[in-house]
């Protein structure tokens, strides 16, 4: 079969790169009319990241873990406490008041997330020394209690004057610049896409097909474990962070476990192994609960009010074709492959060739 | 003059109530082959998971170019159920994971083919190059390492060249036929430039003319890259005509070791093991 050659790959994915920078200016720019549109795309990019790094824990290392959520956590307050404008302080901690140090302490936006996502990643480091040594699901259920715990101490009344308890935080200065969000995002996905293609991404992978091998090739198990949970949580942090300023409010409700689940779904969506395909899996789910929400007005057809149509039917709508896609792509969209123009002429290729193929035989009928 | 480079001495591995191995010694001279056998379940895989730090043994100790590399004595639980030989002799813990056992020289292959899947045969050799990378992760993930990574590359290269499997470089490992599967753990293993290469039945399932072409090669890398070669194998064609010593487990006891012909003439060897290919002829 034909193959696209390097310089026509390179060439379609600047032009699509290209169209859609353009697209975000131009959208950008006439801020008032596409507001909706651009903050379903910003969610999407941020949970991108997410997926992103998760999926470098669970794709490329094999440690499934379910502590997104609370390493986004960290992160969003970080850049919350940091960033809220020190003259409206006293107006967000009006019933517990603000610890001193706190007070005046403001840095802007990219050191704050910046340290978000140091901090989250320093958390990674203390909890994956007694968690790293699990394997597949108890890993994944010590890291669901660590997140947890974070989150109810986040919301405990001790750290009232830091975290303002369960009132949670809010006048949080959103983007001045939606691009702002594109740009970190494709800046943090970019940086992992580098560690995955480093001697360390191929030692990662190695874990994920044989730990026991990988450990006779002179791979030290621990070393890289920790090494790929630092990184995850690094940039868990940070995306937690662009989600608090995106949201410009948060409490410590916004961090369940059910955000873990949303991200993991993404990422099994997607494929798990496959970068591009955790990208295409947050736009794909962010963007398809919104356009479902036709499904919760109600539905009145020549005087006839349709039933089901009420407010919750569309989660009922997107649950169906989840499992409908789960079923057909038992690896998720992509598999473990990546997105590559390769794939789709070959594809089109096929598709022309079994068209022509029932051209053919429907005339062979015709001559019967 | 001749070099030591391993050796064991009274091993015992005993797993709750299971001695699997039991006071086992022998040793491995530079530029030997040497082959473990023994029926099944005589316990020399588990010899094997010794020597490369899988399991720490419950007595005995091993020593690599005449230094202890592991060492240990019952302990704990096994205080009281220990049930081999030597009690009280060895009093050092030494305990190495098997990447640093690895980085001491000492390569292996697997009795169960263990290939990296779903990874091309090139990254398959590649990875184990990593373990002597000089750079750290930052400098790694901005391609700061370039010459670092062609070095890494071209010895890959270079060594899919020597073991002939330059055809199918880009291969997933997995799509290989079994032999080239076999020869691309060995490959494998090289990258990690050992001493000492230790095989784990390297022609298990394989036909008597693939057996041979092994025969020849294992001579082959043996003087290409100056190892000393410890083998476990079933094939006792290729066993009597490749080592220069054997030695001969029966549940867990050494009970016969020189060389092939002593072996071969030995009446608790031939009662324990070979007395089974005689039936077969």
């Amino acid at each position: 079969m034909k193959t696209l050659d390097r310089k026509a790959n390179y060439i379609l994915s600047a032009i699509l790169a290209g169209i859609a920078i353009l697209v975000l200016f131009y959208m950008d720019s006439n801020r008032a009319t596409y507001s909706y549109p651009l903050a379903i795309l910003q969610r999407s990019a941020i949970y991108a990241v997410v997926a992103v790094a998760m999926n470098l824990l669970t794709g490329f290392t094999g440690l499934f873990s379910l502590g997104q959520a609370g390493f986004m956590a960290i992160g969003a307050y970080t850049v919350a406490i940091l960033t809220i404008p020190v003259e409206l302080r006293p107006d967000v901690y009006y019933i517990n008041g603000i610890a001193e140090p706190l007070a005046q302490a403001s840095a802007p936006l990219w050191a704050a997330l910046v340290l978000g996502g140091l901090l989250a990643a320093f958390m990674g480091f203390l909890i994956g020394y007694p968690v790293l040594r699990l394997k597949s699901d108890y890993l994944a259920i010590a890291t669901l209690g660590f997140s947890e715990i974070i989150r109810a101490f986040i919301a405990a009344p001790l750290l009232d004057r830091v975290t303002n308890g369960s009132y949670g935080l809010k006048s949080i200065p959103g983007f001045s610049s939606t691009l702002i969000s594109f740009f970190v995002a494709a800046l943090c996905i970019f940086l992992m896409v580098l560690v995955i293609r480093s001697s360390y991404g191929r030692a990662f992978k190695a874990i994920r097909e044989d730990e026991v091998a990988a450990e006779s090739m002179g791979i030290n198990l621990f070393k890289h474990k920790q090494m790929a949970f630092v990184i995850s949580c690094f940039f868990t942090g940070i995306s937690g962070g662009m989600l608090a300023v995106f949201m410009r409010s948060i409490d410590s409700k916004t961090f369940q476990i059910g955000l873990t689940y949303d991200i993991l779904l993404i990422v099994v969506l997607g494929g798990i192994g496959s970068i591009t395909g955790s990208i295409l899996g947050s736009f794909l789910m962010t963007a398809g609960r919104e356009w479902l929400r036709f499904f919760d007005d109600p539905l009145v057809i020549g005087g006839f009010n349709v039933p089901l149509f009420r407010s919750g039917f569309r989660m009922v709508i997107f649950s169906l074709i989840l499992m409908t896609v789960v079923l057909y792509y038992r690896k998720g969209l992509l598999g473990n492959r990546e997105f590559s123009w390769n794939g789709i002429y070959a594809f089109l290729q096929r598709l022309s060739q079994r068209l022509k193929r029932q051209k053919v035989s429907k005339e062979v009928g015709k001559d019967d | 003059m001749t070099e030591t480079v391993l050796k064991l001495n009274d091993i015992t591995m005993q797993f709750g109530g299971v001695v699997a191995v039991n006071g086992f010694s022998m040793e491995v001279n530079r530029g030997e082959i040497v082959a473990i056998i023994g029926p099944n379940g005589a316990g020399k895989t588990t010899a094997f998971n010794v020597i490369t730090g899988v399991y720490a043994p419950t007595n005995g100790s091993v020593e690599l170019h005449g230094e202890t590399i592991i060492s240990n004595y019952p302990q704990g639980k096994m205080r009281k159920l220990y049930a081999g030989e030597n009690n009280g002799v060895y009093e050092q813990l030494i305990r190495k994971t098997p990447d640093k056992i690895t980085k001491l020289g000492i390569a292996r292959t697997f009795q169960n083919i263990r290939l990296f899947k779903n990874l091309t045969v090139f990254e398959n050799v590649l990875i184990a190059k990593h373990m002597n990378i000089q750079s750290n992760l930052l400098s790694a993930a901005f391609m700061l390492n370039r010459k670092e990574e062609q070095k890494m590359r071209r010895e890959t290269d270079e060594l899919l060249n020597i073991l002939d499997l330059s055809d199918v470089r880009n291969e997933i490992s997995s799509s290989l036929p079994y032999g080239k599967q076999r020869r691309l753990e060995i490959a494998r293993a090289l990258a990690t430039e050992p001493s000492l290469l230790l095989l784990d039945e390297p022609a298990a399932g394989m036909n008597p003319q693939e057996t041979n072409e092994l025969t020849r090669f294992i001579h082959r890398l043996k003087d290409d890259f100056h190892l000393t070669v410890l083998m476990i194998e079933h094939h006792m064609n290729l066993v009597m005509e490749i080592s220069d010593r054997i030695y001969v487990l029966d549940f867990g006891k050494l009970i016969a070791s020189g060389t092939p012909e002593d072996v071969q003439n030995d009446q608790r060897v031939i009662d324990a093991y070979l007395g089974v290919t005689e039936d077969e002829q």
